[in-house]
């Protein structure tokens, strides 16, 4: 699952997977803006069946938070 | 539960106006950065798109579009039983248009004026009301104009808005006759009302010196409490939850399979998102027409200027086409229909009478 989702950080936001820690704190990649926030939303959801709220994801630092509240079965 | 189904009635007719002005998005770079503008046409999709002057209403265009369409059909004015107007953009905020536009058109006083305000959900709930509106015995025809001027509530220093809404207005003609059933569904959420939202001017928050004042934003952007507001990500997360959903079920409500639909048509919101859409229904792009690129986001109309524009020399017998609206509100629906028989005007493209110099307003 950890494997899938780092593909899919990695798809979204257009960076090679081998710069991606799962420790990284997203928001400061340099290729986080708008779109990379809806293109990740967008294939969290094809991937994981779950959308992610604006308060959810400003809780975030790191992509493990992310990918907690991923694979937390969380209906939103 | 808004399920609602008709037989028997038809969309006899269906024409769009724009504005002659094209405003292209390469060319915002006082506002945007330029490697920012390119990234941003890539992935919304919209390279350009028609602003109405100032002296240009949505009701004008609509009022332009119905010309020409009731030319198209040869309908007799005081055949027209009711005449929907809808928009968020009125020229009033009392009266409503509608009553202006009857009078500009000439039908005759028994006609039932009203407007209706919905954002880009408008279309199917307009359709809806037409619809439900013929199919009483005393209504055989009604006129339904569905026109938006966003780019005048738009801040032009707002990044993320400027780029996106262009203006149109469009008129369709649903009539009795003899149809294949039309289907459609209704939905709303207002737990979202300010995900897309003006907050002043009306009763709530109405109009004052500060509300008028242009500030800037959390976001970055510059704008007035006059001027629209759109939360990017929660109108996302909003229309992959129900939109897909949707699809599903007018399909299943209609007991039909998505192999028999010949054109998905969405709200024409932003490419990235219909795409997403489509890729997530399974439906081949050839299916899923799309004009944001060329008149961007105009709201309500953007359904029937994408017919217009996309499938004017394209309707046979049968053409089944979902129509997909969503926004303001929150709001949603679909509509199931067939459209054969269905006659789409040429586009028309709209000059002030003053620069035309002549009483005419419309342009060939």
């Amino acid at each position: 699952m950890k494997e899938k989702f780092l593909q899919i950080v990695s798809e979204a936001l257009e960076k090679e997977i081998q710069n991606i820690q799962i420790t990284d704190h997203f928001k400061e990649y340099e290729e986080w803006d708008s779109l990379a926030i809806l293109s990740i939303m967008a294939l969290i959801e094809e991937n994981f069946g779950t959308t992610i709220s604006r308060d959810n994801l400003n809780k975030c630092q790191t992509l493990e938070d992310l990918f907690k509240i991923v694979t937390t079965d969380n209906p939103q | 539960m808004a399920f609602l189904k008709f037989g028997n009635i038809r969309i006899a007719g269906i024409s769009a106006c724009v504005p002659k002005k094209i405003e292209r998005n390469d060319e915002l770079t006082s506002l945007i950065a330029i490697e920012e503008i390119d990234k941003t046409i890539k992935s919304i999709g919209i390279k350009e798109k028609r602003i109405a002057d100032v002296n240009t209403c949505a009701s004008d265009l609509c009022f332009a579009a119905a010309l020409r369409l009731l030319e198209d059909l040869d309908i007799n004015r005081d055949s027209i039983d009711a005449l929907i107007f809808l928009t968020q953009a009125p020229d009033y905020p009392v009266p409503a248009t509608a009553p202006i536009l009857q009078k500009r058109l000439g039908l005759p006083n028994s006609t039932a004026c009203f407007d209706i305000n919905l954002g880009c959900s408008g279309y199917i709930y307009g359709l809806a009301t037409a619809f439900l509106f013929a199919g009483h015995e005393n209504i055989n025809r009604v006129l339904f104009l569905d026109g938006e001027t966003f780019s005048k509530i738009v801040s032009k220093k707002d990044k993320v808005n400027a780029p996106l809404y262009g203006d149109a207005g469009t008129a369709t003609l649903i009539e009795k006759g003899d149809s294949a059933e039309a289907f459609f569904s209704l939905f709303t959420d207002g737990a979202g009302q300010e995900a897309i939202i003006i907050k002043a001017g009306g009763a709530r928050h109405p109009s004052s010196m500060s509300t008028l004042k242009e500030t800037l934003r959390e976001d970055g952007n510059i704008r007035s409490e006059h001027h629209l507001f759109m939360d990017g990500m929660d109108v996302f997360n909003f229309t992959i939850r129900v939109v897909p959903k949707n699809i599903q079920e007018i399909l299943a409500y209609a007991d039909r399979k998505l192999e028999e639909i010949d054109y998905v048509i969405f709200h024409q919101a932003n490419k990235f998102m219909t795409d997403f859409f489509a890729k997530k229904l399974k439906i081949p792009s050839q299916k899923v027409p799309y004009c944001l690129d060329r008149f961007g986001n105009t709201s309500s109309a953007s359904i029937p200027l994408t017919v217009v524009s996309e499938l004017k020399d394209k309707i046979k017998t049968p053409t089944n086409v979902i129509f997909s609206g969503f926004g303001a509100g929150l709001s949603w629906g679909s509509s199931l229909l067939d459209l054969a028989g269905c006659l789409i005007s040429k586009l028309v493209e709209y000059e002030p009478a003053e620069i035309h110099g002549s009483s005419r307003s419309l342009n060939e």
